[in-house]
C-alpha cells in the first residue's frame, strides 16, 4: 500500500525554545482540559436529545412519570451546559496561550469550522435559555419546537470542532511557499479527507456517553431497590437509544480505522503494534512494546490483515518506515485502542440483553424490570457500568487520536515542540488549572447529586406535584 | 478592505461583549457588595433573574471575538496570547469560576453553599474584567511585541495603562449593570430596588467619568502614541462619549430609566471606539499594521459570509431571547424567591 497523500516539505521550526518540562505541562494541561471537556460536550450532545424525547412523550401520554423525569434531566443540562460553556471558551484560549507556534501560522486555516462552531454555539445557547427558563411561559408544542435547534447546534458544533481536529490529522487546503502558508482554502480544510470518518465517530460517541451515563444513574437507583415506574424510565429509554447507537458505532469504527491504514499508516501501526511492514500481520490482543514488538499480547494469526484488506495477504505498514523520531508511543497508543474496543463490545454486548428481555417482555405483560432474580440485578449492575465503560471509551478513543498523531500537531508538517509557548513557566500554569478544575469537578458532582435529591420523587406523582417542579 | 471590514465586525463583536457580558460580570461586583445574606437577598435575586437567561448568550460574544481575530490576524493573535500568557490564563480560570459558580448557585439551597458559591462568582466577576482590561491596555500601549512571547511577561500587564484599562473595564462593567439592573427593577415594579441600583449607578458613573479624565494623564506618560491617536483623529469619539457620559448622569438623576440604557451603553461603546479609532491601522502598535497580520482574502471573505448567514439566524433568535424575559414573572409569582 503506498502512502496516499504526498506532504509538503515541513515549515522551519517557529519556536522550539521551551523547556521539555513546560512543552509536556503544556501538554499536559491540553491533554487534561479537553479529556475533561470532551464529558461535558458529549452530554451537551446527547442530553438535550433525550430530554425533548421524554418531554415529547410526557406531553403525549400525560405521564407525570415522563415529565418529571424531563424536568430534571433539564435542570442537570442547565448546570451541565453552563460548566461545559466554560470549560470550552478556555480550550480556545489555550490554543493560543500554548499553541501560538499553531495558532500563528495555522489559525487562518482552521477558522473557518471554529467561526461555524461559534456560530451553532450562540444558537445553543439562546435557545437552552429560552428552552429552560420559558418552560412554563410557552405552549407545550411551541416548548417543544424550542428544543429543536439546541439539539441540532450540538451536533453541528461536534461536527465543526471535530472537522478541525480532523485537518489536524489530515492537513489540506493551502500551500506552504517559504515557510508561509499561502492560496489557503479554508472549505477544502474544513472537509479534508478525515472529517467524515472521524466527525461520524465522535457525534455517535458523543449520543452513547450521554445516554450510557444517563441510565448508568437509574440503574444504581433501582439496584437500590427504587423499582417505580420513575425510575425505570430513567433508565430503559436512555439504554435503549444508546443499544440502537452501538451497533452503528462499530460499523463507522471499522471504517474509522479502515480510513487510518489507508491515510495515516503510522498510527494504524502505532495501534495494533505493528513494527515490520508486511503481509499476513496478526492482531494483537493487549500487550506493551518490547524491542522487536509487542509482548505479553494474544495474537490471533492474520488477523490484522484480513481486519484491513479481508485477505491474509494484504499489507501492513510497520513504524519501521518512518524514523524513530516520528513514531508515535506504541504501549499506549495500542492499550488505549484495544481498550476503547474492549468497551465497546460490552456496551454491545449489554444492548443485545435489553433487546432479549424487550423481546421477552412482549410476550409476559407487566411492568418491566420487576422481581429480584439474580439475572436482572446482574443486567442492572452492568447498566450501571455502561456509563464509565463508554467514558473510558471515549477517552481512550481520542487518546489513541491524539497520541498516534505524535510528534506532529499537524502530521507531517508542525511538530508539536515547535508549536508549543516559549514563556518560561508552563508548569505552574498547569497546576492552577489543574486545581481549579478539580474544585469544578467535585462543585459539579456534589450539584448533580443534589439535584436528584432535591425532591423526593412522590410515590405517586401527581400532575400538580410535577408542574410544582421548577426548572430552574 | 477585507481586513478592515474583519476588524470592524470583530470590534462590534468586543463591543457587544463590552455590553452585555460586561454588564453580567458588572451585576457580580454589585452581588459582592449586596452585603450579609438577609439584607441582599433582594438584590441578589434580582441579579439573578436578570443576568440568568442571556449571560451563556452573552458570553459567547468572547468566543466570537478570539476566533475572529485567529482567523483574521493569525500572528497577532499568536503575539498577544503568547506574551500576555498570564493574564489571560487568569481570565480564563475567572470565566471558569463565574460560569460554574454562577449556575451552582442558582441549584443550591442551603445558605453556606449559595454563599460559597455566590462568592466565587462575585468575586471572579471582578477579577476577570480587570484581566482582560489589562490586556486591552498591554495592547494599546504597545508593549506586545510581533513574534512568541517576545514582549516582558511581566510588565507587559502590570504597568499603567495596563492598571487603568483594568480599572476602568471593573467601573464601566459596574456602571452599565447598575443602569440595567434598575431599569429591570423599574419595569417589574419594584420601586426601592430600582432607586438602589440608580444611586449605585450614578455614583460608578461619576467615579469612572473622573478616572477616565485621569487616565488622560497617565496615557500622556506612558502611552504616547495612544495619547496622540486619542487627542487627534479620535478626538471627535471622546467627545461623543463624554458628552453622552453627561447626558446619562442627568437621565440618572431624573430617573429616566428607559433612555439611559441607550445613553449609557452608547457612552461605553464609545470609549471602546475611540480605542479602535486613535490606534488604527495599526493592530500592534507601532510596528505591526492590519495590512502586515491579516489573513488571505479567501478567508477573510469566508468567514465574512459564513458570519452573515449566522447572523440572519442569530439576530432574531436572539431578539426572542431577550424580548422574552424582558418582563419577569413579579415577586409574589417568583416560587424561589425565598
Amino acid at each position: 500500500m503506498e502512502p496516499v497523500t504526498v506532504l509538503p516539505r515541513a515549515l522551519t521550526a517557529t519556536a522550539g525554545g521551551a523547556s521539555p518540562g513546560d512543552l509536556d505541562a503544556a501538554r499536559a494541561q491540553m491533554g487534561f482540559s479537553l479529556a475533561w471537556h470532551i464529558v461535558l460536550a458529549c452530554l451537551g450532545v446527547g442530553l438535550p436529545l433525550l430530554t425533548l424525547i421524554m418531554e415529547w412523550w410526557g406531553g403525549h401520554t400525560q405521564d407525570p412519570s415522563c415529565r418529571l423525569l424531563a424536568r430534571r434531566w433539564a435542570r442537570a443540562m442547565g448546570v451541565l451546559f453552563a460548566v461545559g460553556a466554560v470549560s470550552g471558551t478556555i480550550l480556545s484560549f489555550e490554543l493560543g496561550l500554548l499553541w501560538p507556534g499553531l495558532m500563528g501560522i495555522y489559525g487562518q486555516v482552521i477558522g473557518l469550522p471554529f467561526a461555524l462552531e461559534g456560530i451553532a454555539f450562540f444558537i445553543e445557547a439562546i435557545f437552552l435559555g429560552i428552552y429552560l427558563y420559558a418552560w412554563d411561559r410557552l405552549p407545550h408544542r411551541l416548548h417543544l419546537l424550542t428544543g429543536v435547534p439546541i439539539v441540532v447546534a450540538g451536533v453541528a458544533s461536534a461536527f465543526f470542532v471535530v472537522s478541525a481536529n480532523a485537518w489536524m490529522n489530515q492537513p489540506r487546503g493551502f500551500t506552504v511557499r517559504g515557510g508561509r502558508v499561502v492560496h489557503v482554502d479554508p472549505w477544502a480544510a474544513m472537509f479534508n479527507p478525515a472529517t467524515p470518518p472521524q466527525t461520524t465517530h465522535m457525534i455517535l460517541a458523543a449520543l452513547m456517553v450521554a445516554c450510557f451515563l444517563t441510565c448508568s444513574v437509574y440503574a444504581v437507583a433501582l439496584l437500590r431497590g427504587r423499582r417505580d415506574r420513575y425510575h425505570r424510565l430513567g433508565f430503559t429509554v436512555p439504554l435503549a437509544l444508546g443499544a440502537i447507537v452501538t451497533p452503528a458505532q462499530l460499523v463507522v469504527g471499522d471504517w474509522a480505522a479502515r480510513f487510518v491504514a489507508h491515510y495515516q499508516p503510522v498510527k494504524l501501526a502505532a495501534m495494533e503494534g505493528v513494527y515490520r511492514t508486511g503481509s499476513h500481520v496478526p492482531l494483537t490482543l493487549g500487550g506493551i512494546a518490547g524491542k522487536n514488538g509487542l509482548r505479553y499480547g494474544l495474537e490471533i494469526p492474520n488477523g490484522l490483515s484480513l481486519l484491513v484488506g479481508f485477505s491474509p495477504d494484504t499489507v501492513i505498514q510497520g513504524l519501521e518506515r518512518v524514523p524513530p523520531g516520528d513514531r508515535p508511543p506504541v504501549t499506549g497508543v495500542h492499550l488505549a485502542f484495544d481498550l476503547m474496543v474492549g468497551c465497546g463490545m460490552f456496551l454491545l454486548t449489554v444492548g443485545v440483553w435489553l433487546l432479549v428481555l424487550a423481546l421477552r417482555h412482549r410476550r409476559r405483560p407487566g411492568p418491566w424490570l420487576e422481581g429480584t432474580g439474580r439475572p436482572l440485578r446482574v443486567f442492572l449492575a452492568l447498566g450501571a457500568l455502561t456509563g464509565p465503560a463508554a467514558v473510558v471509551a471515549l477517552e481512550c478513543g481520542w487518546t489513541v487520536t491524539e497520541e498516534g498523531r505524535q510528534p506532529w500537531v499537524v502530521w507531517g508538517l508542525l511538530r508539536v515542540r515547535d508549536a508549543v509557548n516559549v514563556a518560561p513557566g508552563l508548569a505552574t500554569g498547569l497546576w492552577l488549572v489543574v486545581a481549579v478544575y478539580a474544585l469544578m469537578t467535585v462543585g459539579t458532582v456534589y450539584v448533580l447529586r443534589r439535584l436528584t435529591r432535591d425532591r423526593p420523587v412522590p410515590v405517586a406523582p401527581q400532575e400538580s406535584d410535577v408542574e410544582e417542579y421548577p426548572v430552574v | 478592505m477585507l481586513a478592515d471590514t474583519t476588524l470592524a465586525v470583530m470590534w462590534i463583536g468586543v463591543t457587544c461583549y463590552a455590553l452585555f457580558g460586561g454588564a453580567d460580570f458588572g451585576a457580580g461586583l454589585w452581588d459582592l457588595l449586596a452585603g450579609g445574606s438577609e439584607r441582599g437577598r433582594a438584590p441578589r435575586r434580582l441579579i439573578e433573574h436578570s443576568i440568568g437567561p442571556v449571560w451563556e448568550a452573552n458570553h459567547v460574544w468572547l468566543i466570537f471575538v478570539v476566533v475572529l481575530l485567529w482567523t483574521g490576524f493569525s500572528p497577532v493573535f499568536a503575539a498577544v496570547m503568547s506574551t500576555l500568557y498570564i493574564p489571560l490564563t487568569l481570565t480564563a480560570l475567572g470565566i471558569i469560576a463565574r460560569g460554574a459558580a454562577f449556575a451552582f448557585r442558582k441549584v443550591s439551597t442551603e445558605v453556606w453553599q449559595q454563599r460559597l458559591f455566590g462568592g466565587c462568582f462575585a468575586l471572579s466577576s471582578v477579577v476577570t474584567p480587570y484581566f482582560l482590561g489589562s490586556v486591552a491596555g498591554a495592547v494599546a500601549s504597545g508593549r506586545v511585541p510581533p513574534g512568541l512571547a517576545k514582549g516582558n511577561l511581566i510588565t507587559g500587564w502590570l504597568n499603567p495603562t495596563s492598571a487603568l484599562g483594568g480599572v476602568l473595564a471593573v467601573l464601566t462593567c459596574a456602571y452599565l449593570a447598575a443602569v440595567y439592573l434598575s431599569g429591570d427593577a423599574a419595569r417589574s415594579g419594584e420601586a426601592h430596588l430600582a432607586a438602589y441600583f440608580r444611586h449605585r449607578a450614578l455614583a460608578t458613573g461619576v467615579v469612572t467619568g473622573v478616572v477616565a479624565l485621569a487616565g488622560i494623564a497617565i496615557l500622556h506618560a506612558d502611552a504616547p502614541q495612544l495619547f496622540h491617536g486619542l487627542t487627534h483623529r479620535a478626538l471627535p469619539v471622546v467627545l461623543v462619549s463624554a458628552v453622552l457620559g453627561a447626558v446619562s448622569l442627568v437621565l440618572l438623576l431624573r430617573a429616566e430609566m428607559t433612555f439611559v440604557r441607550v445613553t449609557a451603553a452608547a457612552a461605553v461603546a464609545a470609549i471602546l471606539w475611540s480605542w479602535g479609532v486613535a490606534q488604527y491601522p495599526a493592530m500592534l502598535p507601532p510596528s505591526v499594521t492590519i495590512g502586515a497580520s491579516a489573513s488571505e482574502p479567501s478567508v477573510l471573505g469566508t468567514s465574512l459570509g459564513v458570519l452573515a448567514v449566522g447572523a440572519v439566524l442569530l439576530v432574531p433568535s436572539l431578539l426572542w431571547l431577550y424580548s422574552l424575559f424582558q418582563r419577569r414573572p413579579a415577586p409574589e409569582e417568583d416560587r424561589r424567591g425565598s
